[in-house]
């Protein structure tokens, strides 16, 4: 006979133990999966949070549980010319930080567009003041600002002879303002370019041949093309930039402790000052919960005002 | 409008030669079709045109004037793009009036000039929408609609139909013909699909490896095809080729069948070509081994084989026949087509 017998096999109509099946189960596996981020948010977002809120309304101080004082911290802050002082110096400094590192930023983005020799290690060179810790910049920027030592007031001075005296950078109020903002400038940079360079390079080239087509200039080209189509991008990394600005501790703290004479203080530094070697900790989180409102204006700003668009939506708004 | 000449032109990616000459001319108000397979050119040399890519050597002229070094905007030609590049983030009305926007011209001009051309295509009613919520032929329409409003001398189409589906090919391919038909504007359209090329053209550019293989009215080229490659490229289903060589009583194929020869053939033919649509059944034909019968219901395609020869046959015929049953077959001796082996350079027949 050469037709074989067919092997008699039925598959094992297997039960899968009772582990396999408690995770098969929707909703313990949705909790299951859920467990740790949601844990890590309660524990070092939540609670911090919550924990600054509350203190802003006490009159804790270190070493001492403080009592309920409703708002009276923040009337305190009120009259507090140095409080005010810090509001002013955070708007001023994120306003032009902002302006510069976006127009600066947008610029090296379109120059990385551009076919360029050796471009992605233009690119990894470009994202290096952003990969640096913040306080290493901050203490080259330090000795760059080192009323002796500096190194422009040397090119300006020494070599250049442009000036009769060294710059004395941080040694007064509005220099001192401008300085940090130039080194805040410089660390946010990267962050912006290579977001909108992301976002440059979705926009599809033949868009730009049909504008050539059209007859436009390389300007009418940003103007109509580059610019609307960035925006939605745009409008997320300036949200991200100004709140990372806005609430920037590290650069100001390691270069001017918020002097001289409280001239540079954010409300950042400010809150710690207070807060920490103050030993007002009251106070300081009152300082602190009241950037919130600033923040959540600036976020509904960029967010409401630049990132929704009509086109980028689908079907059904006509 | 204007007529287009593209003398000698070549074009070189550094070391890569892209087109090797091409020369090409077109009359004014004529359809011309560039087509070829992928990579041979065709995108390239409409680019040049267009003024997108520039040009290694040789010189195109549109009208009277030699555009070499002309800038794109001031070619006066409008370009439909493959992927139709509509700006995403204007209306429709926007995209159309864009190229008189940037020229400031007054609301009233734009209202009326894109009006004109909404009211050709059908798009009134889409003025106001968004690329994103228009199909795939609306889109394609006013792609049309941004390049008529330029009232060009010359419109430029790069593959504007292989993102839509089947249907909707047919349906814009006519209306793009129509089109043609109405505004009288010198076009040239480049694609790789011959039925588009053959359907629309009123001359057919047929490329291939960065050269003009031949080009003609679509019927010379499907009639007298100037070499094997034109042969192979326009028809469908394709010529069939059968290699081999003059001998006793016919052309001797590899295959070891016997094709019979017409009386005018002369010269040494290497290859013997045979249009599937130009074989007929007939009593007194060759007997052919069927292998494939492809019932299209206007007409029946079979894949017979003689010797070891296949051969695609298109019967207006019913065919009853079965893979494995034999039917006897017969070229229409006046439509045969004989080419060089070597050079694959039509004999003249």
């Amino acid at each position: 006979m050469s037709a074989t017998t067919a092997l008699a096999w039925n598959r094992p109509n297997q039960q899968p133990n009772w582990l396999v099946r408690l995770f098969d189960w929707k909703p313990f596996l949705a909790f299951a999966c859920l467990l740790p981020a949601a844990g890590l948010l309660l524990v070092f977002l939540t609670y911090p949070l919550g924990l600054g809120i509350w203190l802003a309304f006490t009159d804790t101080t270190i070493g001492r549980s403080g009592y309920w004082v409703g708002l009276e911290n923040f009337q305190y802050l009120l009259e507090d010319p140095l409080w005010w002082n810090a509001v002013f110096y955070s708007v001023f400094y994120t306003g032009i930080a902002t302006i510069g590192k976006f127009a600066l930023g947008l610029w090296l983005a379109l120059l990385l567009n551009n076919h360029l020799p050796f471009k992605s290690l233009l690119r990894a060179i470009i994202l290096l003041p952003w990969i640096v810790p913040t306080v290493l910049s901050a203490i080259a920027f330090w000795w760059i600002y080192d009323p002796q030592f500096s190194i422009i007031s040397f090119l300006l001075v020494e070599k250049l002879g442009l000036l009769n005296n060294n710059i004395d950078f941080l040694g007064s109020a509005w220099p001192a303002r401008f300085s940090l903002i130039a080194a805040n400038i410089w660390r946010g940079i990267p962050f912006v370019a290579i977001s909108l360079l992301a976002g440059l390079q979705t926009i599809s080239p033949s868009l730009y041949e049909a504008a050539l087509l059209d007859g436009s200039t390389a300007w009418q080209r940003f103007r109509f093309i580059t610019f609307p189509m960035l925006l939605p991008i745009l409008a997320i990394v300036m949200t991200f930039s100004i709140i990372f600005t806005f609430t920037d501790f590290q650069l100001v703290y390691a270069i001017t402790r918020g002097g001289p004479v409280n001239s540079t203080h954010l409300l950042a530094t400010l809150a710690f000052q207070r807060g920490i070697p103050g030993g007002q900790l009251g106070e300081g989180a009152a300082i602190a919960v009241s950037m919130i409102p600033f923040l959540v204006f600036a976020t509904l700003f960029s967010y409401f005002g630049l990132a929704r668009r009509k086109w980028q939506q689908g079907e059904g708004n006509d | 409008m204007a007529s287009v000449e593209i003398r000698n032109v070549r074009k070189a990616f550094g070391p890569v030669q892209v087109l090797h000459g091409v020369n090409v001319d077109i009359a004014d108000g004529e359809f011309v079709v560039l087509v070829g397979p992928s990579g041979c050119g065709k995108s390239t040399l409409l680019r040049m045109l267009a003024g997108l890519e520039n040009i290694t050597s040789g010189e195109i002229a549109i009208g009277p004037r030699v555009v070499n070094n002309v800038p794109p905007k001031d070619r006066d030609i409008a370009m439909v793009f493959q992927n139709y590049a509509l700006y995403p983030h204007m209306t429709v009305f926007d995209n159309m009036a864009f190229s008189m926007k940037l020229a400031k011209a007054p609301r009233e001009v734009m209202e009326q000039e894109v009006g004109r051309a909404a009211k050709i295509l059908g798009l009134e009613a889409l003025l106001q929408r968004y690329p994103r919520q228009l199909s795939g032929g609306q889109r394609q329409r006013v792609a049309m609609g941004r390049a008529i409003v330029r009232n060009p001398q010359v419109f430029l189409f790069d593959e504007p139909l292989s993102n839509l589906d089947a249907k909707l090919r047919v349906q814009m391919r006519a209306e793009i013909k129509e089109l043609h038909q109405r505004l009288r504007v010198t076009t040239v359209y480049v694609t790789h699909d011959q039925i588009e090329a053959m359907t629309m053209a009123d001359k057919i550019v047929v490329m291939n490896g960065g050269h003009v293989e031949q080009a003609g009215p679509p019927l010379e080229l499907y009639d007298r095809p100037a070499n094997l490659f034109v042969a192979g490229f326009i028809g469908s289903p394709a010529m069939n080729l059968v290699k081999g060589g003059m001998g006793e009583g016919g052309f001797q194929a590899e295959g070891g069948a016997v094709f019979p020869l017409p009386q005018s053939a002369r010269g040494e033919a290497g290859i013997y070509g045979i249009r599937p649509e130009h074989i007929q059944l007939r009593e007194d034909g060759m007997p052919a081994t069927v292998v494939l019968v492809e019932p299209t219901g206007s007409e029946t395609q079979v894949i017979a084989r003689i010797g070891d020869t296949p051969l695609t046959c298109a019967f207006r015929e019913r065919v009853t026949a079965r893979p494995g049953e034999t039917i006897r077959i017969m070229p229409e001796m006046d439509l045969v087509h004989l080419f060089e082996s070597g050079s694959g350079r039509r004999l003249a027949a």
